[in-house]
């Protein structure tokens, strides 16, 4: 038997839209049949993951909290994985913007340093400090590959390691609060250096706007702008694109330039919504389930922030169900990587039809 | 003694009423052909006639909807490749069906069959290049390799497996005369032999040479079988496209004026260790001009191409001139800004990307030169229009409003290519091979367009492979031969054989440059 991969003629908009679709069917099959291996219902399992979060209106609102940091994070993958570079390591980039931002809210502790113009300029300082931190990190890996022709996946990757124990060392030695007691942790910024909430009481805060805007400003410039033409070109046919007149390694650069800004702007308003202060694990593995948002949203930004509510759903489902049917949390994990990978084989069908081959021998 | 005539008399292949749909699309409309034992069959009709179609069916790599196949009388159905070999078919790509990253031993031992010994593979690969004459080095890797050399991999790798049907695709496209005529002398040898052949060609007059049976296909339909030895190359045009072709109108005298497009000593290393290095490269080409380069594909040609489009910068900002002024280091976006326009060799990939619509295939070419950018933004509105322009103009076929460019053939991109830089009007224009694969009529057209942009005072710079093109439509000729160019002689004043000896080096500049 011979699996052959014919390229389809043409890619239809029914297809671009049901293959994520019957993609995530797919995964809830397989994660309800691992859930039944571990003994437990796979029905109630759905209902705690996929249905309970969505009947409270608190939990509609943490959707929206835990979508941001994805949706920001992914929609800057989605320059790189268009032009066919592979940053496998936002998760650092998210980790060096918060600690960067953070820092200047640790410096501002007790109202320091506003002097006579007032503290209105640290947030937004923050937030910058926070993009550009995430923006040099990931320089790191796209310079290497310019000059040396160093495998961006393996450099993008490791950094991550670098940049998680540089935080646990941060927080536990310099950035720690000295009437802490000794716990590992950054003081807690003041108010003024955390993210506003959109509403008296609730969880919602700025940072799902910036989401929102940068998501819509992404799927302008890809659809209309020179810069996001010659990103898809210079993804789809290199030669063509030197051909166009493009320069690849300025293109290198500027592209994980902004996936880092965006994902050091999702740390830092991880840290100034959501934390308020630096703690030696500020990432669930936001920057890793980010690149299954950006692959399930199909790169289109629109796609991304769908792709980020259902990812942020087993998020919040998997805490419920921790609680409810004392399932691990390494279920959501694991769910996640199955999702993945019906949305790569998903990805693949899209492009070219599959068939089995019988009996010819190769 | 009746039962064995008639077995005698049984062709080899005999395809009855073969249908072949994609959707409601009919590729292949109840065809019905013989082929006999030691028959030179030419298989000929424009792009989309539905010939790559036939012999697909035929090797086994499609299965037709309707019509049956028979060999030596007996119907069978090929599940695949292998099923089609094992009837003795054996078949040249003219798009090569080659690793990359496999050396040219390795991609042959892939395609033989499982219980061929491997050992001395290598040897037998020799022999076979050294006795058809195609030089061919078991050990490089294929990505190493121009389409000429890869040509020679595919046309080896069938004769290893002594078939007694060979189709070959367009063979000869990247072979000089000399090598062309060697070519036909093997494959009258095969003949000989017995074996039979299935050409596809759009060059009339090979077709000619070697074949005593021609079918036409026209939109799919067989229109008919002639004995193309009876028939002219005009007449046997005609049947192809249904309608007389014209003969390309050169305008009496050309008024040669400056140079537009002078070259020299450039020198230039390749950047793949198995390229060529271009060698102190001069020439001019003037108003109004047409000069050709003609060369066995793999001669620097490509390399030459990027030097000067400027996708590779060159060492000497004074190497290349556009009208005096040195462009040598600047890039092609640059020299596009000074008038100069570009057609590579590839359509897809290179010169096209094949998933982007044509009026982003629009854009990827002129962005730079005709305003369609305003603060970063792409005008698509003006890009729409001006690529509806250079559809009407060439007569690009196509299906849908704005189709993706793989989804057409490969005579209509090229001329959807070729007519995007002529609409801008180019004072110089460097062309890479622009009727490689491409059908009669197509290649009319383009050529003509050539034609007419030199007489509105272009200079164009002609790469190509085919001789006859370089002959009717060139001003000067010179060859490119191992990254060297010879001295650039008058197209009238100089013979296919003279031309022929520089493009394999033996022409007397080849001898004063030994070393």
């Amino acid at each position: 038997m011979r699996i052959d991969l014919e390229p389809r003629p043409a890619r239809t908009l029914a297809l671009d839209i049901g293959a994520p679709i019957v993609a995530l069917v797919a995964a809830i099959i397989f994660g309800g049949i691992v859930i039944w291996l571990l003994g437990k219902s796979p029905t109630l399992a759905f209902e705690v993951y996929f249905i309970n979060p969505l009947l409270e209106g608190w939990s509609l609102q943490e959707l929206a909290v835990k979508a941001c940091p994805l949706v920001l994070i992914a929609v800057g993958l989605s320059f790189c994985y268009r032009a066919n570079l592979w940053n496998i390591g936002a998760e650092g980039q998210f980790i060096t913007g918060g600690l960067l931002g953070g820092w200047l809210g640790i410096l501002t502790h007790n109202e320091a340093y506003q002097g006579l113009i007032g503290g209105w300029w640290i947030l937004p300082s923050m937030l910058v400090l926070g993009a550009i931190g995430g923006a040099l990190y990931a320089l790191i890996p796209a310079l290497l590959r310019v000059w040396l022709g160093a495998s961006e996946i393996l450099t993008s990757l490791m950094l991550v390691y670098v940049a998680e124990l540089g935080l646990d060392w941060l927080v536990r030695g310099p950035f720690k609060d000295p009437e802490g007691f000794n716990f590992p942790q950054s003081v807690v910024f003041d108010d003024i250096a955390r993210l506003p909430f959109l509403a008296e009481g609730e969880r919602l805060h700025a940072g799902v706007l910036l989401a929102l805007i940068a998501a819509l400003i992404a799927a302008f410039v890809f659809a209309r702008s020179l810069f996001g033409f010659e990103v898809r070109l210079i993804g789809e046919a290199p030669r063509a694109a030197r051909f166009a007149g493009f320069d690849d390694r300025k293109l290198t650069l500027t592209v994980f330039v902004i996936s880092g800004a965006l994902a050091g702007l999702a740390g830092i308003c991880e840290v100034a919504g959501q934390i308020g202060q630096l703690t030696p694990k500020i990432s669930p593995g936001y920057g890793f389930t980010a690149i299954i948002v950006a692959f399930l949203g199909r790169l289109s930004p629109v796609g991304i922030l769908v792709a980020a509510l259902v990812l942020a759903l087993t998020y919040i489902g998997g805490e419920a169900a921790q609680v409810e049917l004392s399932l691990p949390s390494d279920m959501t994990r694991a769910f996640q990587g199955i999702l993945l990978m019906c949305v790569l084989v998903a990805d693949i069908a899209t492009r070219y039809r599959i068939r089995l081959r019988l009996g010819a021998a190769a | 003694m009746i039962n064995e005539r008639e077995m005698h008399a049984a062709p080899l292949l005999s395809l009855r009423g073969i249908v072949k749909r994609f959707g409601s699309f009919t590729a292949n409309d109840q065809i019905s052909l013989d082929i006999h034992e030691g028959e030179a069959h030419a298989l000929i009709g424009e792009n989309g006639a539905g010939k790559s179609t036939l012999v697909k069916i035929i090797y086994g790599l499609l299965e037709p909807t309707e019509g049956v196949i028979a060999f030596h009388g007996q119907p069978v159905r090929l599940a695949g490749p292998e099923a089609a070999r094992a009837q003795g078919v054996g078949m040249v790509f003219q798009h090569f069906s080659l690793f990359d990253n496999l050396t040219v031993a390795e991609n042959i031992a892939l395609v033989l069959p499982r219980k061929t010994p491997l050992s001395g593979l290598r040897d037998r690969i020799a022999e076979v290049a050294d006795r058809y004459r195609m030089p061919l080095d078991p050990d490089r890797e294929v990505w190493s390799l121009s389409a000429g050399e890869r040509q020679r991999i595919e046309i080896a790798r069938c004769l290893l497996q002594d078939p007694r049907l060979i189709i070959l695709d367009e063979p000869t496209s990247v072979l000089t005369p000399q090598e062309a005529y060697a070519l036909f002398e093997t494959l009258d040898r095969l003949k000989d032999e017995g074996r039979a052949l299935l050409y596809i060609s759009h060059k009339l007059e090979e077709v000619r040479r070697l074949c005593e049976t021609a079918t036409i296909l026209r939109l799919g339909r067989k229109v008919g079988s002639c004995d193309p030895r009876q028939e002219s190359s005009r007449s046997l045009a005609a049947l192809m496209v249904g309608s007389a072709i014209c003969d390309i109108r050169s305008p009496a005298t050309r008024d040669l004026g400056s140079e537009r497009l002078t070259v020299s000593h450039l020198s230039l290393a390749s950047e793949d260790i198995h390229g060529v290095d271009l060698d102190d490269v001069s020439l001019s080409v003037r108003c109004g001009e047409i000069f050709g380069i003609a060369g066995v594909a793999g001669n620097g040609q490509s390399e030459f191409f990027a030097a000067l489009s400027g996708e590779r910068l060159a060492q000497s900002h004074e190497a290349i001139r556009l009208d005096r002024l040195a462009v040598g280091k600047s890039d092609i976006t640059e020299r596009r800004k000074r008038g100069a326009a570009f057609v590579p060799e590839e359509r897809n990939g290179h010169a096209a990307a094949g998933d982007f619509s044509l009026t982003g295939n629009f854009v990827l070419s002129r962005h730079a030169t005709v305003g369609l950018i305003s603060r970063g933004l792409i005008h698509f509105g003006k890009a729409r229009a001006l690529t509806a322009e250079v559809i009407a103009t060439f007569d690009v076929r196509k299906a849908g409003e704005d189709p993706a460019a793989r989804t057409l053939s490969g005579g209509n991109l090229q001329k959807f290519v070729v007519g995007r830089e002529i609409l801008s009007e180019p004072k110089i224009l460097v062309i890479n091979q622009p009727t490689w694969g491409v059908d009669a009529a197509a290649a009319a057209t383009i050529r003509q367009a050539l034609v007419d942009l030199a007489a509105r005072g272009a200079a164009v710079l002609l790469i190509s492979q085919d001789l006859d093109e370089l002959f009717e439509i060139c001003d000067r000729i010179a060859v490119m031969h191992e990254g060297r160019l010879s001295k650039a002689r008058e197209a009238r004043g100089v013979t296919r054989e003279e031309i022929g000896l520089l493009m394999t080096g033996d022409g007397p500049e080849g001898s004063a440059h030994a070393h």
